[in-house]
């Protein structure tokens, strides 16, 4: 029973090893960049457009009018972090559908790399618009009791980021799987349609919470918090 | 019972249990926070796209506690270092 795609080693040579999550994470790379490369190469402003270029401008559209709602008042700024965090994690669970194929973020090292870059991310972010001495006194904020509090309440948001994304990812997998064994066709459509489901809403939270840490960052004391979620 | 009949025992006992138990909390803190979110989307239809955003993301915090427990049970049954410390030693001898 495979617990993830760590332990589909697709070539070896001494210590160096290309296991499932490396090659699929390469894979998708390939397919977003590559994509997105050809459809960029002649943009239109008329009217007139391509398909491609219509569901490429739908799609950032949207992640930029998410991104305002959240409360970032620039999302310019951050939707190239934001934007590539959905986008990764949307099209790992996506591809699914195609045969052989596990999702990278099926494993723990996945999506701890995605929640390490939400964590350097977070003080980046915040120190660009406050300062790093207006960064830092959000620490303190109420009182200076606060401190370790503060502090480990940012350690044990990333590791809830990522034990999320992981434990969803890898349960769809893994119930798939045992379904396989047991029952008739019909039950494993039916629980890879939901495993579908619960990927693509992963992948809307995961960027989101990210959007709401980088805000809530970023905020200061001059506006009133719309959503003040720390976990 | 020797050792490994101990530690099978209860790494499937405890396992189950993981699970059962720590599915019933979520389960219920899920429930009332959709009740609370339609009474307040009849409220106030408006606001819809706010109370729906806020309700996944609030969802999703409530799920991973239940994430949380099927990962510590997936490990006693699946990647459960005492029983493969307790094979290694049987199968050494």
């Amino acid at each position: 029973m495979r617990l993830s795609p760590d332990e589909m080693i697709f070539w070896q040579h001494g210590f160096l090893k290309f296991n499932g999550t490396i090659v699929f994470t390469w894979g998708l790379m390939f397919v977003l960049a590559v994509g997105s490369k050809l459809i960029t190469r002649n943009l239109s402003t008329e009217l007139q457009r391509s398909r491609w270029q219509n569901l490429l401008e739908i799609v950032v559209t949207g992640i930029e009018k998410q991104i305002e709602d959240v409360g970032l008042r620039q999302p310019k700024k951050y939707i190239g972090f934001l934007g590539t965090l959905f986008l990764f994690v949307a099209l790992a669970s996506l591809c699914t559908v195609i045969p052989g194929y596990e999702p990278p973020t099926g494993s723990l090292s996945t999506t701890a790399a995605l929640a390490l870059c939400v964590l350097v991310a977070v003080p980046f972010f915040g120190i660009e618009e406050q300062g790093l001495g207006g960064y830092l006194k959000s620490y303190v904020e109420p009182t200076i009791i606060m401190l370790p509090f503060n502090i480990i309440s940012e350690l044990s948001r990333t590791l809830a980021l990522a034990v999320r994304l992981f434990g969803n990812m890898m349960s769809g997998t893994m119930i798939l799987a045992i379904l396989l064994t047991i029952t008739p066709f019909i039950f494993p459509i039916a629980m890879s349609a939901l495993g579908l489901l619960t990927g693509m809403v992963q992948a809307y939270i995961f960027s989101i919470l990210a959007a709401v840490y980088i805000a809530a960052a970023t905020r200061g004391r001059k506006a009133k918090p719309m959503q003040d979620i720390k976990a | 019972m020797d050792n490994m009949t101990l530690i099978a025992i209860a790494s499937i006992v405890t396992a189950g249990l993981t699970i059962a138990l720590g599915s019933v909390g979520p389960a219920l803190g899920e429930g009332r926070a959709v009740a609370t979110a339609l009474s307040s989307l009849a409220q106030q239809p408006d606001a819809a796209t706010t109370i729906t955003r806020t309700l996944f993301v609030g969802l999703a915090m409530i799920e991973s506690i239940a994430i949380y427990c099927f990962v510590v049970s997936m490990i006693l049954i699946f990647a459960n270092p005492f029983w493969n410390h307790v094979i290694a030693l049987t199968a050494g001898k």
